[in-house]
């Protein structure tokens, strides 16, 4: 039986890290069976040692580069005559960029509370802007941050702009709902101590609320760095991912092993942030009842 | 010398307003007067509005016609005075704060000065024997743990008056009988006034000093039964010839009967040797 705070056991613990272990290594040799069969000739050394027996057309080195090719790459210099390796190069982009979205992530998440706290005090205009809410996240994000960057300016600020419009809906969707999961006796109880609307909300709303703000905040890890990501395109931010992803865009047919590696770094820097997000939910939610950590 | 009464209730009623159906009397025409220091159930069938009489007193909701008193007051100011607590059917404990935290909410609220309030959450778990628990988070508990630290909380600014509303339903029988006796204990050491809400005839017997017997919807309060078993009551209490005649009196009422029993001898040793069905 496992507990809130307490870790599973040893052998689940293992048994979790092994199946997603294995997993990538399935789509790895997924990838390489696919282009062993119907890619490019495979060199090894300058030499040929494979001709693939069909012909895919996803498959060929130019769509699909061999994973070493990728790994390679990482460990070479991003540029000639560059000193560090891509792998160093996109570090540090992928940091700067991360620093735009966890801005971004915290003043979502800031205004997604405060607007969710107004809604639940104040149903009518809950029931008149909610729908609008749901709306605003409708509209394609592309077709919006330029317009962003031209009312906000050419810079960072721009930026944290796209990511905090990503990242406050699901925030207020799930304080909406949090702040309102309390048992209704609850209420009842605090009624009967003469509580006052402040005293009910800090006391007994937002605990309440936590695990459903927490969904909503890994949820907003993520999105976050989207928006960071798509608003430094149209804001011409050199430093970032977005700038590395455009540039080894238009090097692809030179140069396609480094788009993937941008991707990778990419989905790492999703995945890292995601983390850190569990971790703190693992800890701020350890004393509650086993159900509401999974 | 009559004890000075702590609820008041005349002429009341309560309707509610059901969307599309029109309008559902749950209470009509109620008179009861509990004193100081009694212990009074209310029992009846499900929907007779028993939790909702405990709620016009702990004013959670409003009558529509009639009044309630508490200690003297309207019901919204006996509210406003924190003049009762309150344990429902379920614990509703606070589940991000530990045993002692949740004790300690309601005098948080008041604004207990530190010592007195540490004084009192200390007394209370004493009270209801969790002490060794004080640091465990709700889920570590069972049930009737979790009730017993629900009743502390109730009594943590000592109120002059207990609702409780089926507390101990939930529970299974050796526990809720366990229960029984822990809060017949607690009523005796705090000498509390308590209006206690159940759908469990030996239950309102063993506990009261009288009963309450209301008819199905509209709530009526058809008798009103005197529960003379001597005190303090015990196992053996549930099985004395008393507590069957009142309970099956208690019964008889519920079902509309006159109150006169008569009492068939051979069907009580029956009863009694097959345990209270």
């Amino acid at each position: 039986m496992t507990t809130a705070g307490h870790a599973p056991s040893r052998r689940t613990q293992w048994r979790r890290i092994f199946a997603v272990v294995a997993f990538l290594g399935m789509v790895l040799v997924l990838w390489e069976g696919v282009k062993f069969l119907g890619g490019d000739p495979w060199f090894v050394n300058g030499e040929k040692v494979w001709t693939p027996p069909l012909s895919i057309g996803i498959a060929t080195d130019q769509n699909l580069p061999h994973i070493w090719s990728i790994a390679g790459a990482l460990a070479e210099p991003w540029r000639r005559n560059q000193e560090d390796s891509l792998f160093i190069y996109l570090a540090g982009k992928a940091l700067y960029t991360w620093r735009e979205a966890a801005l971004g992530f915290a003043l979502g998440a800031l205004i997604g509370i405060s607007l969710a706290t107004v809604f639940v005090h104040f149903q009518l205009f809950e029931r008149a802007l909610v729908p609008y809410v749901v709306a605003s996240q409708t509209i394609p994000i592309v077709a919006l941050a330029p317009m962003i960057i031209f009312f906000v300016g050419n810079d960072v600020a721009a930026v944290v702009v796209v990511a905090t419009y990503l990242t406050f809906f699901p925030v207020t969707i799930a304080m909406l709902r949090g702040l309102r999961a309390h048992d209704p006796r609850a209420l009842e109880l605090m009624r009967s101590y003469a509580a006052g609307r402040r005293t009910i909300f800090w006391k007994l709303r937002m605990p309440a609320s936590a695990p459903y703000l927490f969904t909503a905040l890994k949820i907003a890890a993520t999105a976050s760095i989207v928006g960071a990501i798509v608003g430094e395109g149209p804001g011409g931010i050199q430093e970032g991912l977005g700038r590395a992803i455009l540039d080894f865009n238009q090097t692809y047919t030179t140069g396609p092993e480094k788009l993937w590696a941008t991707i990778l770094v990419t989905a790492l820097l999703g995945i890292v942030f995601y983390l850190l997000v569990r971790l703190a939910e693992l800890w701020w939610l350890r004393d509650r009842a086993p159900n509401v950590l999974t | 010398m009559t004890s000075p009464s702590v609820v008041e209730i005349a002429g009341l009623s309560k309707t509610f307003e059901v969307p599309d159906k029109g309008t559902m009397t749950a209470l009509s025409g109620i008179d009861l007067s509990i004193s100081q220091g009694e212990f009074v159930s209310l029992i009846g069938p499900s929907g007779c509005g028993k939790s909702t009489l405990l709620r016009l007193i702990g004013d959670l909701t409003e009558p529509t016609t009639g009044t309630v008193t508490v200690n003297g007051k309207p019901a919204p100011q006996a509210r406003t005075d924190r003049d009762y607590g309150i344990v429902f059917q379920a614990p509703v404990l606070f589940d991000w704060r530990t045993v002692e935290d949740n004790v300690r909410l309601p005098l948080e609220l008041i604004g207990t000065d530190k010592a007195t309030r540490e004084a009192r959450i200390t007394q209370m778990l004493e009270l209801v024997e969790l002490t060794e628990f004080r640091r465990h988070h709700p889920y570590q508990l069972s049930g009737g743990m979790q009730q017993r630290v629900s009743i502390a909380r109730a009594l943590a600014f000592e109120p002059a008056l207990l609702l409780m509303d089926e507390p101990f339903g939930a529970l299974d029988e050796m526990t809720r009988e366990r229960m029984n006796s822990e809060v017949l204990q607690i009523w005796a050491q705090t000498g509390i006034t308590v209006v206690f809400v159940t759908h469990s005839i030996p239950e309102a017997v063993f506990l009261s000093s009288r009963v309450a017997v209301m008819s199905a919807r509209p709530g009526r309060v058809t008798r009103l039964v005197d529960i003379d078993l001597p005190r303090p009551r015990t196992v053996e209490t549930r099985e004395s010839r008393r507590y069957f005649e009142l309970v099956t009196k208690v019964r008889e009422a519920l079902r509309g009967g006159d109150g006169q029993v008569e009492l068939d001898e051979a069907a009580m040793e029956q009863v009694a040797a097959e345990g209270l069905g």
